[in-house]
């Protein structure tokens, strides 16, 4: 799966955890612009592993921390 | 220059507005004077201990205390060396012999700490490009072991067999698998569903790590823990457990049959590059050890005395952790840090001691007053703490 068809599963995924409805750009960060705890990572990163069948690691979470670079992560993950 | 500290300002500010409303500093308690493995004196108070860890009260076992005393005699106040130096004393082979006599395992590895034992085994023996497989709540010298390591960490939610088994499914083709669990969680004292994890993991040719630190002398027939009370202990390739519960003393170790366990004497650092445990500290854990091989009396009366407790708090409105008393932990789950602090305090002045937990030790955000239970405490004091909680719950505004 390119880039783009990548990006708009993930658009797809994101909703219900993008609870305060912030826009969500490539620059966009987890922590910081959405405020995001551990759980709700961890249940993110959940719903996008099993969507993908890949594993995202911590080790390479600790690399992710805006909307681009997991879309760049997601897509090289594909294989 | 960048103040290295400005980092902890939240924290530092958090604190202070706690405690500015009057409240007495819960990380900071002194035991004042220890009367028994269930009373001690705080702040010149009388206090039933409910959050001492102390399942089997082997604290003040007279045959403990004596091999201790003994020891102190016989071999000097400490090794002042590693285990593979000069820190290996007769002592330290005798407390590994007992722990392989306990789980009936044959390798037996003691640790200066429960925690070193978690972080030197995992950091060791998962390296770069294998996988660790672990339980998302669990504690926090696994986590650290992951990070000391190499390998690649992937957390699953907690207790889901389904979404350990996906993750397992998905770890490339040859690659090391080390599963990580608990028998108990000690946050909201909940067990795993070993039997059936453990099941999955094999099937997914994973080595399983077992942590038991809570389980340890009371659950199971033999006190061996959750895996040996769901008849899976065979299928546990190493069971990492600590002294410093409920065998009374400090220290961790790590039990396993794989045969070439013994290596991780020669390649493990937190092992190596550390003083072993002082001999008095090796003899009360033999002694403690070998008389918990015993203890099926006082298991059955700490299981009575955790159903009554948990009993008693649900009848009393107080919302718990889990739904039956599942070990000698029951979790009294706070609306806030606020009013948890404010129970707390207020059990202290009723003259009781639990634990207060609170993010990030805690899962979901949770504050709870996590209260453990002790063989040694008798019925009567069961009944007095639920009067105590009812009373402060009440003038606290949370029943």
């Amino acid at each position: 799966m390119d880039r783009a068809a990548t990006a708009e599963k993930i658009a797809d995924l994101i909703g219900p955890f993008n609870k305060k409805g912030i826009e969500v750009t490539d620059a966009t960060t987890f922590a910081g612009d959405l405020e995001w705890d551990s759980l709700t990572v961890m249940d993110f990163v959940a719903a996008i592993e099993d969507e993908f069948d890949i594993i995202i690691s911590m080790n390479q979470q600790a690399e992710i921390e805006n909307y681009g670079q997991l879309i760049d992560a997601v897509t090289k993950l594909q294989g | 220059m960048t103040d290295l500290f400005s980092k902890f300002d939240p924290l530092i500010e958090q604190r202070r507005a706690l405690l500015a409303g009057g409240v007495e500093d819960p990380f900071n308690l002194v035991m004042e004077r220890v009367i028994s493995p269930t009373v001690a004196v705080c702040n010149g108070r009388e206090t039933i201990l409910l959050g001492t860890y102390n399942y089997m009260g082997m604290t003040f076992d007279p045959d403990v205390i004596a091999a201790g005393k003994q020891a102190l005699d016989d071999y000097g106040s400490g090794t002042t060396g590693s285990r593979v130096l000069n820190g290996t004393y007769a002592g330290h082979k005798a407390c590994e012999q007992a722990l392989k006599d306990f789980y009936g395992m044959d390798h037996a590895m003691v640790f200066s700490t429960g925690y070193q034992a978690n972080l030197g085994i995992i950091s060791t023996m998962a390296g770069k490009g294998d996988y660790i497989i672990l339980d998302i709540d669990s504690h926090a010298s696994i986590w650290d072991g992951c990070k000391m390591g190499d390998a690649e960490v992937v957390p699953f939610k907690h207790n889901d067999i389904v979404a350990m088994e996906k993750r397992l499914k998905r770890v490339p083709e040859g690659a090391g698998k080390l599963v990580i669990l608990e028998g108990v969680y000690s946050m909201l004292g909940d067990i795993a569903p070993l039997k059936e994890m453990i099941r999955v993991a094999k099937d997914h040719g994973a080595m399983v790590l077992v942590d038991e630190a809570h389980s340890m002398g009371f659950i199971g027939p033999n006190g061996r823990g959750v895996a040996e009370d769901q008849g899976c202990l065979d299928d546990v390739d190493f069971v990492i457990g600590t002294f410093s519960k409920s065998v009374g003393t400090v220290g961790g170790f790590c039990v396993s049959n794989h045969p070439k366990f013994e290596i991780l004497r020669l390649v493990c650092r937190p092992y190596v590059f550390t003083a072993s445990l002082p001999p008095s500290v090796m003899h009360t854990a033999t002694t403690s050890i070998r008389k918990l091989m015993h203890g099926a009396d006082k298991r059955a009366h700490l299981w009575a005395n955790s159903r009554t407790l948990h009993q008693g708090l649900r009848d009393k409105g107080f919302s718990l952790g889990t739904p039956e008393a599942q070990s000698a932990i029951i979790a009294v789950i706070m609306p806030d840090l606020e009013r948890g602090a404010a129970m707390w305090e207020a059990l202290l002045h009723e003259g009781l001691y639990v634990n207060l937990a609170r993010p990030p030790a805690t899962p979901a955000g949770m504050t709870l007053l996590r209260c453990s239970l002790c063989a040694e405490h008798t019925a009567d004091q069961v009944q007095t703490i639920i009067g105590m909680f009812e009373r402060a719950g009440k003038a606290v505004g949370i029943i």
